[in-house]
C-alpha cells in the first residue's frame, strides 16, 4: 500500500511541477511579500495551468498526509523525492532547460543523499 | 545599476525567498506530522477523514504553513529553473531528518546522516551553476 501512495504522490508531483515552472517562467519575477502573494493567489485563480498544477498539489498532498500518517515522517519526506530523477528529465525535453554537466553531478549527488536518507 | 550588482541583487532575492520556502516547508512539515500521529489511521478513499484531519490545530498550522510555501516556491520558480530548485531544496530533508529526530524522536541511522551530507553537498554544487537558463525575466 505504502508504494501505491508513492507512485500516487509522485505522479501526481512531476505533472504539478511541470505546469507550475512553466507558467511562472512565462509570468516573469515575483516577489514574496504580502502585495506579490495576494499577486500570486490572483494568479492562481486566473491561469489554467496553474489551477490544474495546484489540483495535481493537493492530490499529491493528501496522499503525502495518509503516508505521513502511515509511515515515519523520514521515510515519508524523501520517499516523496523519487520524482526528482522524472522532473529533471522533463524539465530538458518539455521546459527546455540546459542542464550542465555541473548541475547534473549536483542533482546525481543530491539523488544519492535521498536515496541513502529513504533507505 | 552595472551588471554584477544586478547579478549580485537576484542572487541576495534568490536565497531570501530559498530560505523562507525551506522554513515554511520544515515547520509545515513538521506540524503536519505532529497532527496526523495524534488521529486514528484513515482510508485514503474517504474525503471526510481529511476535513476532520483539518480540525486538529496542529494539522490546521502545518496546512497553513505548507500552502505559503507553495506561493513562495512559485515565485521561486518564476526566478530559477526546475532543474536549479529541485536539488537546492532538497536540503529541506537534511531539515527534515532534524526535526524529525528532535521533535519526534524518529531514529536516524548513520546511513540517514551520510545521506544528508550528500544532499547537502550536491546542492551545494547545483547553487554554483546558472539559475536560469531558458527565459527567466528578473528584474
Amino acid at each position: 500500500m505504502k508504494w501505491i501512495l508513492v507512485a500516487a504522490m509522485v505522479s501526481a508531483t512531476v505533472l504539478s511541477d511541470l505546469l507550475q515552472s512553466y507558467e511562472m517562467k512565462r509570468a516573469g519575477e515575483q516577489t514574496v511579500d504580502a502585495r506579490g502573494l495576494m499577486k500570486l493567489l490572483r494568479m492562481i485563480a486566473r491561469r489554467s495551468f496553474l489551477i490544474l498544477s495546484i489540483g495535481c498539489l493537493a492530490i499529491s498532498f493528501f496522499t503525502f498526509m495518509v503516508l505521513v500518517q502511515r509511515e515515519p515522517l523520514s521515510f515519508a519526506v524523501p520517499a516523496s523525492a523519487a520524482s526528482f530523477v522524472l522532473e529533471a528529465v522533463a524539465a530538458k525535453i518539455v521546459l527546455r532547460e540546459h542542464i550542465s554537466v555541473r548541475r547534473a553531478t549536483g542533482a546525481l549527488i543530491v539523488l544519492c543523499g535521498v536515496i541513502l536518507v529513504g533507505g | 545599476m552595472t551588471a554584477t550588482r544586478k547579478k549580485q541583487a537576484y542572487a541576495f532575492r534568490l536565497g531570501v525567498i530559498l530560505v523562507l520556502f525551506l522554513t515554511l516547508k520544515a515547520a509545515g512539515n513538521l506540524s503536519l506530522a505532529l497532527g496526523m500521529k495524534h488521529l486514528p489511521p484513515a482510508s485514503p478513499a474517504n474525503p471526510l477523514a481529511y476535513v476532520q484531519a483539518m480540525l486538529d490545530p496542529f494539522v490546521a498550522a502545518g496546512v497553513v504553513a505548507l500552502i505559503l510555501a507553495v506561493l513562495v516556491r512559485m515565485a521561486l520558480l518564476s526566478l530559477a529553473d526546475l532543474s536549479f530548485v529541485l536539488p537546492v531544496t532538497a536540503v529541506g530533508y537534511v531539515v527534515a531528518a532534524f526535526l524529525g529526530r528532535t521533535f519526534l524522536h524518529e531514529a536516524v541511522s548513520a546511513q540517514r546522516w551520510l545521506g544528508t551530507a550528500l544532499i547537502v553537498v550536491g546542492a551545494m554544487v547545483v547553487g554554483s551553476t546558472t539559475h536560469s537558463t531558458n527565459g527567466a525575466r528578473p528584474k
